[in-house]
């Protein structure tokens, strides 16, 4: 228990996905100009990183070790992340259209994206049990979350600033996004596993 | 030994994936109407909402479903109408195209600023701060939210600090006129014909005069000088009907600020009327 807790904590602040490891940079940086897309997207990660951790740790531990297949791991998970989100979104259009609408064109955008991937990866590395390796998707995602809406807020406020023309557009949003993961470097070395 | 374990484990899960995607897309098809998506595709697809629909697929669900008129897509207009038209075998209906217009040609040269405000570049927000910077009250503050507002690009702010529309892209959605917190631009027929008189303000001659070069200052020669008599006071500003303006210009000539202008050669820059190039 105490670990699951802390595995919380380190993915969301000490180990932020996107503000510590890099990972995730381009919907960090394509959905957060607007707050609705952001809260959307993050939906959509949340959901899709539980499931993927969660498939791809069955398939590591039942499939690839038994058959000493370590090696093919990224291609293994690449495959079942992909066709898994496919099955996810046929399923979600029939069941449940409101939700597909929320989440619709954010589900195939994430799928391929290396956040999703690394989650599989580091959860096999990092030797975590079921339990624990869905948590760290979640943990994961919620921290991709927090990144991503607290972008998407402070790029709403600068389209009203007046920002010098050399800086306008991607260069002011890259010094943001670099500022933001320096503040989050205060965190480093808080907790570890 | 080892390789084919490989390749029946990638093999067997790409496999099983595929037979699970093939019954599920069985299982859990959505029956959609076909007829959807044949007009999603003749619409313009900028998702503008001038139609009153969150976008161009929620507008095409409506017009199938009879909720919305054919003619319901402003930017596409008469074009749009018939193809809906033809697609959903109805008759089509005849619009008229529109295009917005700025009422206002005080630009930074003509109008005088009574301070320098330097805040969020909102129109909006600067007319939180005493009315806005301008003296004219009415006048545009050409921070451009009507730029912002249009989907198409038709609008930017030219050289003199006011919007200038591009006829060819504007369609006549409306968008901008909505947001323009000071309500200067209007959403008119397409068309050269007619004369208009460019102002907004319904000050009373001195008050405009001090605040404008080239504002409307109600002093009623445009109305004494129209042969058709289209032009009428309307709370201390002229307005030109279109309908009746027969284009003759005597207006432009009896207006001294050179408040009017034909609307085949609307003014970019507002040159003023003492060195303005005769044509």
């Amino acid at each position: 228990m105490e670990k699951l807790i802390s595995i919380i904590f380190i993915y969301i602040f000490v180990e932020n996905f996107v503000l510590q490891r890099f990972f995730g940079i381009c919907p960090f940086l394509g959905v957060s100009r607007k707050m609705e897309t952001a809260v959307g997207m993050s939906m959509a990660v949340v959901f899709v990183m539980t499931l993927a951790t969660l498939v791809t740790w069955l398939a590591y531990t039942y499939v690839l070790v038994p058959l000493g297949l370590i090696y093919l791991q990224i291609v293994t998970f690449i495959l079942v992340i992909a066709g898994l989100v496919q099955l996810v979104e046929t399923v979600l259009r029939k069941i449940s259209p409101t939700l597909y609408q929320g989440l619709g064109i954010f589900l195939p955008l994430i799928t391929t994206n290396c956040a999703v991937l690394a989650v599989a990866l580091l959860a096999v590395q990092n030797e975590f049990t079921l339990v624990e390796a869905v948590v760290f998707g979640i943990a994961a995602a919620l921290g991709f979350s927090m990144a991503l809406i607290i972008m998407a807020g402070i790029r709403e406020r600068l389209e009203l600033a007046k920002v010098p023309k050399a800086l306008q557009g991607t260069a002011i949003t890259l010094i943001t996004a670099g500022i933001l993961s320096l503040a989050f470097m205060g965190f480093k070395g808080m907790l570890t596993l | 030994m080892q390789v084919l374990y490989a390749v029946a484990a990638l093999g067997g899960i790409g496999i099983l994936f595929g037979v699970l995607l093939a019954l599920v897309a069985r299982f859990f098809a959505v029956q959609s109407d076909p007829r959807v998506e044949a007009v999603r595709e003749v619409l313009p697809g900028a998702n503008c909402g001038a139609c009153g629909y969150a976008g161009c697929t929620n507008f095409a669900e409506a017009v199938v479903g009879g909720e919305a008129k054919i003619d319901g897509c402003i930017p596409g207009g008469s074009e749009t109408a018939k193809e809906i038209a033809a697609l959903l075998g109805q008759e089509a209906i005849e619009t008229v195209p529109l295009v917005a217009t700025v009422f206002c040609i005080g630009d930074n040269r003509m109008a005088k600023d009574l301070f320098v405000y330097d805040g969020i570049q909102d129109c909006a927000v600067a007319m939180k701060y005493a009315n806005g910077f301008k003296a004219c009250t009415y006048g545009c503050l050409g921070l451009g939210n009507c730029v912002r507002a249009c989907p198409f690009e038709a609008i930017t702010i030219g050289p003199g600090g006011l919007p200038v529309v591009d006829k060819e892209k504007c369609n006549g959605c409306g968008l901008c006129a909505k947001a323009c917190p000071r309500n200067i631009i209007q959403i008119l027929p397409k068309g050269t014909a007619g004369h208009l008189v460019l102002c907004a303000s319904h000050d009373r001659g001195k008050s405009v005069t001090l605040a404008c070069e080239v504002g409307c200052m109600a002093c009623k020669a445009c109305v004494k000088a129209c042969p058709q008599e289209a032009i009428t006071m309307q709370d201390n500003l002229a307005v030109i009907d279109l309908e009746k303006c027969d284009d003759c210009g005597e207006c432009v000539a009896a207006c001294k600020p050179g408040t009017i202008h034909p609307r085949r050669n609307l003014p970019v820059a507002a040159p003023r009327p003492q060195d303005q190039v005769a044509v």
